[in-house]
């Protein structure tokens, strides 16, 4: 047996030893399920842990399932608690859904459960995927394992954490304005976003219809093709889901000769801090350095989209989150009068306050008399962010930026000041706006902490992105291996889910 | 600018209720944020249409045939309250 | 009422007769236990999502044209968002300012009056679920708690507005009657009443009789009875009359009908006026009309019931209201066509159809074409009247003891001995009688009083049992009163 470093073990080795007989899957699966004894009362990345049941399935692969394994089988995964499983309580870190028993599982979740994936659990979140730091979990603050004082970034902050700490080979997360992409780049690993459309959304407890997607988070980005090859595709229950037009490739290259590349001016303004701006120069060096030509150009209407995005995201959610009301399912307030009472006290004693904050902010935008100046004018100045990806990439194939303007921040430190928080968003906020595909891969440290390198492409162009981040990857030699220093046990916000 | 007026009618409209210092509170919040989401009314582009839906794609439809539902001990799981098989709610509010 | 017109307009919300829902592959069934049709879509399960039921969008196309509606080349749907339990995505989708189709208009009969009433658009959307009140009387006052069945929840609902085009409650009942069959007719829904298939709001304003403007109006809720609404709208229109009068506004409310009482008062409201923040539904992705699927869902239309009407008119001299009584409802239209295909006159078969046979058939409780009845049997009957076999007045017994004894007409005059009796010599028999009893009132008829003739005839046909030819009657008695009968 060799020796499983969950560290830095990707899936692509995994499967390789798997299949070679090198390894077994209950072995593999021991492996992270002992990491996460040692540190997830320091981390938090998780909800739930599913420790039995993924023992017990990962033994019957190796006992019963020798025949016909799926093509994932046996590599422990980790799930963002905002994609239903049937049998596994998910709560979208919320206390509305705190004991919810989902009646199907999401299709993205279920098309690797029939590749035979060990779900070692569900990881945790901003509530409804509301946040940049997963410090708005109702549960508790997952802990950036490069720092235990910082945070991993949100809202998929649980299965960034989980994967860079080893507590599972890669994960699922989910992504509206950044949410798997700004976590990657905090925690050191990949995360990428596909086109809109790409994966199926359902499922997926919807945060903004519009610019939800689902994702992988991985230690490399060779695992994060993978990972995608298997959840995308057209579904008949997902009207807005499309079928790629070509299968997601496994990169291999290593040089990036003729691949132009833009830097958009307009996000190395975005309030950039020095060490970042400094890890993000050194690897348009690289890029130059693989052969890429690598131009400035401009998106002009970048300054508009943090502010197109906070009216449509949370009037988008201002809809979808009104169905928690207390009358089918989740949380219902106790010894109410009427109706009336029973709706307003479940919704505001189920939801916490950055999901009331952004309820009424969605509220407002659509509201008789201000839609058309705030919801109306936001789709408008969408259409022109996205116009100006589309002329840019008739002059570039690749355009790239830092991922996040900042290193992991401190726990505490923004959560008072929600337009702190936004802004931790402004690089990845316009791909999702535009529908298009992004990466974030670490590019180095700064301080002792990641730093992502992010590349947008065009509609579909998920190969052409993975294959220059891989290419980068390789000449980058970053190693996931975060260090842990500092923090303490991990306190409960809320009582766990049962 | 948003007035706590303004915030305690929308909270109505979302259901949400605010205990009492939270509707002061969130008018303060609501009124940076909106303060700074309002910045996009500077542009002048009432010609631009509106990106409703950002995949070029139309007319999904389904064939009209019947698939398997739930049944109905799994409809009622979640119930916070169950009478005569049906979601049972507090009676419609007096005022 | 003098001095004011009535101003009317109806929305007008029908249950599509599709498998399935609107947005999901749940049945649509009704009479079911309760929620056994069911699934994460419907009950709005988090990360459920819609999917558009093509066949609703058929039907609903079918319903525009048949209005004579213009289909826009691409519709959206909407989310109009508000809380109620019978609601459980908390918004309904639904369309709002890119229906499926516009400016149609709707011709329908008020006795012998045609009128138009102008459709402004027809939409699609889905229905809610079913919330009932527990507790004595139902009503949402008094009830402890409420329960909701999710059967009904994502039916696929086409809605129609019209314009405020209606002139009267009278109208309004007949132009609703005569939507619902011509919905009936296109095979789109059963419109079932008391399973709430068809359903409406009404709107009704008041104004100076001849103005242009519109006044305020008020609107009433969910009735599927026309009998309440046209009640309902009495009571409402000299109520809003008086308001005037008095030099007071009507206000804008919603108001509910007591049947008990036969007068509306203002629905308790359950919210504020609605601020619904219609955006378009993410979920769902825009539809585009292809024009060559639209012109085959056209030429697939069954004949309207205007087009039938006219061609009543004109196929069989028709009047105008008989070729409306006839054809504007496909069963009994059916019925007649068939009848006259025989060969028959279709005059004195359109009499027969609209007389005798319509009150048998609404007596008996059947749809016309249903019961022993038969087209054939009826067109035979007219045609013995025809060939004198059998007087007019005897073949009304005819016909009802055909109904009573399921025989053939002609079995039934040889049976009963109801044949039509022309032999001259029996009837001047008869004729001879009757004058010799009735002196006082022949000398009368020959003094000047003409009329009586009428009396004589009568006394004939008593005499005969009806059986006479009273025509032939007529000249026989004229003759024999002196009179010369060329």
């Amino acid at each position: 047996m060799s020796d499983l470093d969950p560290l830095r073990l990707t899936a692509l080795e995994a499967k390789r030893l798997l299949v070679e007989g090198e390894a077994s899957a209950a072995e593999l699966t021991s492996a992270y399920l002992r990491q996460i004894d040692a540190v997830e009362r320091r981390v938090g990345a998780y909800v739930q842990v599913c420790a039995d049941d993924a023992a017990r399935y990962a033994a019957r692969i190796d006992s019963e399932m020798t025949a016909s394994r799926g093509a994932l089988a046996g590599l422990p995964t980790a799930i963002k608690d905002n994609m239903l499983t049937l049998g596994v309580t998910s709560t979208a870190g919320s206390r509305i859904l705190r004991n919810y028993s989902p009646v199907y599982t999401a299709t993205a979740v279920r098309k690797l459960f029939d590749e035979h994936i060990v779900m070692l659990g569900k990881t945790n979140l901003d509530e409804f995927a509301m946040g940049s730091s997963t410090e708005n979990s109702a549960f508790h603050t997952t802990r950036n394992p490069w720092d235990l004082g910082t945070v991993p970034g949100g809202s998929s902050g649980g299965s960034a954490a989980a994967v860079a700490a080893g507590e599972a080979l890669w994960a699922l997360g989910s992504d509206t304005g950044g949410s798997i992409r700004q976590p990657a780049s905090l925690c050191g690993v990949v995360g990428m976003k596909p086109t809109y459309g790409a994966v199926s959304r359902y499922g997926l407890i919807a945060f903004a219809s519009s610019l939800d997607q689902i994702g992988p988070l991985t230690r490399s980005v060779g695992d994060a093709a993978l990972l995608l090859r298997h959840i995308v595709g057209g579904d008949s229950s997902d009207s807005t889901s499309v079928e790629l037009p070509s299968r997601i490739e496994l990169p291999s290259a290593e040089r990036l000769d003729g691949l132009r590349v833009g830097v958009p001016r307009e996000y190395l303004q975005a309030g950039i801090e020095e060490g970042v701006r400094r890890r993000f120069d050194e690897t348009i060096a690289l890029l130059e350095e693989l052969g890429a030509g690598v131009e400035e150009l401009s998106l002009p209407h970048t300054e508009y989209a943090l502010a197109a995005y906070y009216l449509i995201a949370p009037a988008e959610a201002s809809a979808n989150l009104a169905r928690f009301d207390g009358v089918r399912y989740g949380y219902r307030a106790p010894d109410c009068a009427d109706l009336g009472e029973m709706y307003e006290r479940t919704r505001g004693e189920g939801f916490g306050p950055e999901v009331k904050r952004r309820i009424l902010i969605g509220t407002y935008a659509l509201s008789s008399g201000y839609y058309d100046a705030y919801y109306g004018q936001a789709q408008r100045v969408r259409r022109l962010v996205k116009d100006d990806f589309d002329k840019s990439f008739a002059a570039v194939d690749l355009i790239v930026s830092p991922t996040s303007p900042t290193v992991a921040f401190g726990v505490g430190s923004r959560i008072d000041d929600p337009l702190a928080m936004y802004m931790s968003d402004v690089c990845t906020i316009p791909a999702n706006l535009a529908g298009l595909p992004a990466i974030s891969l670490p590019c180095g440290l700064s301080d002792g902490l990641p730093v992502g390198f992010q590349l947008i492409g065009p509609a579909f162009s998920e190969n052409a992105i993975l294959a220059a981040a891989h290419a980068l990857e390789r000449a980058i030699g970053f190693d996931p291996a975060p260090t842990f220093r500092g923090g303490e046990t991990v306190e409960a916000t809320t009582e766990a889910t049962s | 600018m948003v007035t706590e007026d303004d915030v305690r009618y929308v909270a109505r409209l979302a259901r949400l209720r605010l205990e009492g210092d939270e509707a002061r509170r969130a008018t303060g919040e609501l009124a940076r944020i909106l303060a700074h989401v309002a910045k996009i009314g500077e542009l002048d582009i009432a010609d631009v249409p509106p990106m409703a839906h950002v995949l070029d794609v139309t007319n999904v439809e389904r064939a009209d045939k019947p698939r398997p539902g739930l049944e109905r001990d799994e409809a009622l799981r979640n119930a916070p309250a169950v009478t005569d098989e049906c979601f049972r709610v507090p009676r419609m509010s007096q005022r | 009422m003098t001095g004011w017109e009535p101003v009317i307009g109806l929305e007008v919300h029908t249950e599509l007769k599709t498998q399935t829902k609107m947005f999901c592959g749940c049945a649509v069934a009704y009479g079911d236990p309760p929620n056994t049709h069911t699934c994460p879509v419907c009950l709005a399960h988090p990360g459920a999502l819609p999917v558009v039921n093509q066949r609703a969008v058929e039907y609903a196309t079918r319903i525009a044209l048949a209005l004579g509606c213009t289909i826009r080349p691409r519709n959206v749907f909407h989310r109009k968002n508000y809380f109620y339990p019978d609601l459980p995505k908390a918004y309904q989708i639904s369309q709002y300012d890119e229906p499926l189709a516009v400016d149609g208009v709707f011709e329908y009969w008020v006795g012998e009056e045609r009128l138009t009433c102008r459709i402004n658009r027809v939409h699609m959307e889905e229905d809610a679920a079913k919330l009932v009140h527990a507790g004595e009387s139902g009503r949402i006052d008094g009830s402890d708690y409420s329960v909701v069945d999710f059967n009904r929840g994502g039916t696929p609902l086409v809605e129609i507005v019209t314009e405020p085009d209606i002139p009267s409650p009278e109208a309004a009942g007949e132009l609703l009657r005569q939507l619902r069959t011509l919905i009936i007719e296109l095979e789109v829904s059963d419109c079932v009443m008391e399973e709430g298939q068809v359903r409406w709001d009404a709107n009704i304003s008041v104004r100076p009789a001849g103005a242009d403007e519109l006044g305020t109006r008020t609107e009433l809720k969910n009735m599927n009875s026309f009998r309440f609404l046209q009640q309902a709208l009495e009571s409402e229109i000299p109520r809003q009359i008086a308001v005037l009068e008095a030099g007071e506004e009507v206000e804008q409310e919603t108001l509910h009908f007591d049947p008990e009482t036969g007068s509306t008062s203002p629905l308790r409201s359950k919210e504020e006026a609605h601020d619904y923040r219609y955006f378009p539904e993410p979920d769902l992705v825009p539809l585009e009309m292809d024009p060559v699927w639209v012109e085959e869902v056209a030429a697939a239309l069954p004949e309207l019931p205007a087009a039938r009407i006219a061609r009543f008119r004109e196929q069989y001299g028709l009047s105008r209201y008989d070729a409306f009584v006839l054809g504007h409802a496909r069963p009994l239209a059916v019925f007649y066509e068939e009848a006259a295909s025989s060969g028959v006159d279709p005059k004195p078969l359109a009499n027969w159809t609209m007389g005798a046979y319509l009150a048998h058939v609404k007596e008996a409780g059947l749809e016309p074409g249903e019961g022993f009845i038969t087209p054939a049997r009826l067109a035979a009957l007219v045609a013995m009247i025809a060939a004198g076999a059998v007087s007019g007045s005897a073949a009304k017994e005819v016909f009802a003891r055909m109904v009573e004894e399921k025989a053939e007409p002609a079995e039934i005059v040889e049976r009963h001995g109801l044949g039509q009796i022309s032999d001259d010599a029996v009837l001047e028999a008869t004729v001879a009688t009757v004058l010799e009893d009735n002196p006082d009132e022949v000398a009368a008829y020959r003094g000047g009083k003409t009329k009586l003739l009428g009396f004589f005839v009568g006394q004939v046909m008593k005499e005969t049992r009806g059986r006479a030819d009273a025509k032939r009657v007529g000249a026989l008695l004229r003759e024999a009163l002196g009179e010369d009968d060329t």
